[in-house]
């Protein structure tokens, strides 16, 4: 049994930090701020997420086998995840608007370079 | 007077969900300062629908799953976007009509669309939602129509 939780978490954990590579790897790839914006908003929703959720599979992992202490954890990680999904958003949209209102020129693959 | 009851009973389980002592000394400090908390939104006129908007915390529950499972169909295309070697995007400034009529729907739906990877709201006047999109793609499927059909009814509580 303990095994199926711990296999559940480590890949939740290892795709976490899939999402987490690939969104830093995008940052550095794309071409222009609100694109890269695009790619670190995978950081806070799935790499982030997978790898609370897989945190998540321990700590039940831990009250099944009776560690009352463990509830209060799994509570503060979902508690984190809400956090995250009401403030990355509002980052991000603050991020592009700062660039739109500084003239930055959204980046478009029709015109050679773009603007 | 009931959002603000309501407001100090969510701070109070946050509290406490936090917290994990549970000794009277401690539990009445806490009980304090969320009575004191209240009192000081009540004094700053925050305690309002758009402050504490708990008419719509059950629907916006029973929302986040649906918005869940876009995120991760939104994050997995995005990824293959830019793990593809020629890395095929086309980004795009566009406009799309929001059906919400208050400013808290329209703060749902706005977070919702740049939560999705892929699209980010850029600005909202009105109505009116700039989105930038990553890909021209993005946009061909109906995801932001059922979006904005979700959000507005998680606003108004009908079917919409």
């Amino acid at each position: 049994m303990d095994i199926v939780f711990d296999l559940v978490a480590w890949a939740c954990i290892v795709a976490g930090l899939f999402f987490m590579l690939t969104g830093t790897v995008g940052i550095l790839r794309l071409p222009d701020v609100y694109t890269r914006l695009h790619a670190a908003g995978m950081t806070d929703t799935m790499g982030a997420g997978l790898l609370l959720a897989g945190m998540a599979v321990v700590t039940v992992e831990g009250m099944i086998h009776g560690e009352a202490g463990y509830g209060f954890v799994l509570v503060r990680l979902v508690l984190t995840y809400a956090f995250l999904l009401f403030t990355s958003p509002i980052a991000t949209h603050a991020l592009a608007r700062a660039g739109l209102a500084g003239g930055v020129q959204p980046w478009t693959a029709d015109e050679e370079g773009g603007a | 007077m009931l959002r603000a009851i309501g407001l100090g009973a969510v701070l109070y389980g946050f509290w406490i969900s936090l917290s994990g002592h549970y000794t009277p000394l401690l539990l009445s400090l806490g009980a304090v300062s969320c009575v004191l908390v209240v009192y000081l939104s009540m004094r700053m006129e925050v305690v309002d629908s758009e402050g504490v908007p708990l008419h719509v915390a059950g629907r916006f529950l029973a929302y986040l799953p649906w918005l869940m499972k876009e995120v991760f169909v939104a994050n997995i295309v995005v990824a293959k976007t830019i793990l593809h070697p020629k890395m095929p995007i086309s980004p795009r400034m566009v406009v799309f009509h929001g059906s919400q009529d208050t400013d808290l729907g329209r703060a749902i739906f706005a977070n919702s669309i740049t939560l999705t990877p892929g699209t980010i709201t850029t600005g909202v006047h009105g109505q009116e939602f700039q989105i930038h999109a990553l890909s021209a793609a993005d946009l061909e499927t109906d995801e932001e129509e059922q979006m904005d059909a979700r959000c507005t009814r998680v606003e108004r509580g009908r079917r919409a």
